[in-house]
């Protein structure tokens, strides 16, 4: 077929710059957008996610990570109990408040963890080990937070719950989902900071021995051990990431600016190809004269959509990377994993080829006598 | 010998609202193979409808077309491209050329259309544009051709289906009377060494000497001759063809 989409798509620069706009402007919306969802969901169950753990206990009725209620810890001793448990350690997550230098006050979300075991550490130090929080007041955060806490260095002291803190190491990528930072310290120096009595903790994790099942394991928790839940981590994750994507509409949002930057890139799309499709529509009528079957004309149409949707796309790409790098130094990440970025290209295909179709239902109807006006 | 195109008591009425339009009332015509036949009659006489009819762009109401001896208006709407595809060559008076391909494009998507192989129709173009004339203009855009140019390169086209009948709406109308005889003398040597049937609409009174019959329609229908109007001497101008009344 002699190039009659490509030239009319690039016989006419400004228009094709619109397209292209309309293509790259919808594209890097939805990536924003669909990678803030990813980001924020990450970011809701990141503790959950890395905690290494197979089990969760928590007190009843708890609906999601940051929510804890403090439980007797002796059930610990029974939780090692339990036919198939290889390991099982009491973690406290909770909120509190941090003093800065300056007398002000933010909340922060004080995670408190057994230094030797291997549950619940933190992860991605880029200064600091995780043995250094068991010098005395010890604590572990994230360097993104740093001005957020009027934290310089390693070394610092500040307060944490009317309580001494020093910081003895920076976490890299470990962000909260709510505006609190985690802040990682021993269990004890916890309840401390969060006024957790001193037989008490929050929640219990578990690791189930190789080879023994999950599900039975579970099982004997709950027969052996009142009062309590156990959930799975991949349970424990999703509630609490659908507690915090959907219960408070936070994802929910996130979700329809992604959508609506679908609708907006259709329209401008669906819009600048109909313009495209009526500049040319006597030509589509002269096809149609000639002998072309309305298949033949729909083929010059989508091929067009077609070759938008692939340079939008790269373009659109282009844009993304940068707005998704830019985004690693801040509060809210956002994320574009490679199953995403692929998705996006047949979101792009199809909102171009369905744009396409608005104009196809014009070319139907053109009717072919039109070439002898004149 | 069977006409290459035979109209019988075609009716054509365009429907609108309760007042209907006549625009065709009963024509008979036959287009022959080797004849270049004129259809000649004031603005809004019927004719450009009955050029549509025949091309098989526009349905008639009730009557027959016979396109080489097919019937077509039985023929449901998606079979009639490729009847024109197969039968017919379409010239016309704003020459259609595609103005983002080529003059050799725009003859190979014509050569596309028919099925015929990228390499294949790339030199079947040059040698049609030779045969017009322009083989120099091969990748000339329409834009920088003269109007006859372009008309050429539209007659080119529509040889490349190598169609039996070559249709023509006003093919001089947007020519000077030089270029417009030059287009006429291809025209005429499509019927007469091609043996295609050539029928065009004109008003054009230049060129009606290179008409061998010319059809006069009026009202929608094909009219007798009015002395205030004298036609070259030697043309016939009922629509049957073939033996019927001269004008010696």
């Amino acid at each position: 077929m002699p190039p009659l989409a490509q030239r009319n798509l690039f016989h006419d620069k400004v228009r094709l710059t619109v397209t292209l706009t309309g293509i790259v402007f919808s594209v890097v919306l939805i990536v924003v957008q669909l990678g803030l969802f990813f980001g924020f969901t990450t970011a809701t169950s990141n503790l959950i996610d890395h905690s290494g753990a197979d089990l969760w206990i928590t007190s009843k009725n708890v609906p999601y990570v940051e929510q804890g209620v403090a439980f007797s810890e002796r059930k610990l001793n029974q939780v090692r109990a339990v036919p198939g448990t290889a390991d099982a350690q009491k973690i406290i997550a909770h909120w509190t408040q941090w003093k800065r230098h300056d007398g002000a006050e933010d909340s922060v979300q004080i995670v408190g963890i057994n230094v030797d075991d291997s549950l619940e550490r933190p992860w991605n130090l880029v200064e600091g080990r995780v043995e250094d929080l068991k010098s005395p007041d010890a604590i572990i955060l994230d360097e993104l937070y740093k001005s957020k806490l009027g934290v310089t260095r390693v070394g610092e002291v500040f307060e944490i719950g009317g309580h001494r803190a020093r910081v003895v190491g920076f976490t890299r990528g470990i962000r909260s989902f709510t505006t609190s930072p985690y802040v990682f310290t021993t269990f004890k120096n916890a309840q401390n900071y969060t006024g957790t009595r001193e037989d008490q903790t929050m929640f219990i994790l578990v690791k189930v021995a190789p080879g023994a099942s999950l599900e039975q394991v579970r099982r004997g928790l709950l027969d052996h051990i009142k009062d309590v839940e156990v959930f799975t981590t991949a349970e424990f994750s999703h509630m609490t990431t659908f507690y915090w994507m959907f219960t408070t509409g936070a994802g929910v949002a996130v979700l329809i600016a992604a959508v609506l930057g679908l609708v907006v890139g259709f329209v401008v799309v669906a819009q600048t190809i109909y313009a495209t499709t009526m500049d040319h529509i006597r030509e589509y009528g002269t096809l149609k004269a000639m002998g072309a079957p309305n298949s033949y004309v729909y083929k010059v149409i989508m091929k067009q959509a077609a070759i938008s949707a692939v340079i939008g796309y790269a373009l659109g790409m282009i844009v993304s990377g940068f707005v998704v790098h830019a985004s690693q130094a801040g509060g809210a990440a956002i994320l574009m994993p490679p199953s995403m970025a692929g998705g996006m290209f047949f979101v792009t295909l199809l909102m171009c080829v369905g744009a396409a179709l608005v104009s196809i239902n014009k070319v139907t109807r053109i009717d072919p006598a039109t070439v002898f006006k004149g | 010998m069977q006409a290459a195109i035979a109209v019988r008591n075609l009716t054509k009425n365009y429907a609108e609202g309760v007042a209907g339009t006549l625009a065709l009332r009963g024509v008979d015509l036959d287009a022959h193979a080797a004849e270049l036949l004129m259809l000649m009659g004031p603005s809004g006489s019927g004719k450009t409808t009955l050029l549509s009819i025949m091309g098989c762009i526009l349905t008639a109401t009730s009557g027959s077309v016979r396109i080489d001896g097919t019937e077509i208006t039985s023929l449901r709407e998606k079979e009639l491209p490729a009847i024109r595809l197969r039968h017919i060559g379409f010239v016309f008076q704003g020459f259609n050329l595609f103005p983002t391909l080529t003059a050799g494009e725009n003859v190979e998507l014509m050569l596309d259309l028919k099925g015929v192989s990228a390499a294949a129709a790339k030199r079947r173009a040059r040698e049609l544009l030779e045969q017009v004339g322009l083989a120099a203009k091969y990748g000339a855009f329409p834009a920088d051709l003269s109007g006859g140019q372009k008309q050429r390169v539209a007659i080119a086209r529509a040889l490349a289906g190598d169609p039996a009948i070559i249709l023509a709406d006003e093919p001089t109308a947007a020519l000077d009377s030089h270029t417009g005889r030059n287009v006429m003398e291809m025209m005429s040597d499509l019927a007469h060494k091609r043996g295609r049937a050539v029928v065009i609409v004109t008003h054009d009174s230049r060129v009606l000497d290179f008409a061998d019959r010319i059809v006069r329609i009026e009202d929608g229908a094909i009219a007798r001759p009015s002395e205030a109007e004298p036609v070259p001497a030697g043309l016939l101008v009922h629509g049957m063809g073939t033996g019927a009344v001269s004008f010696a």
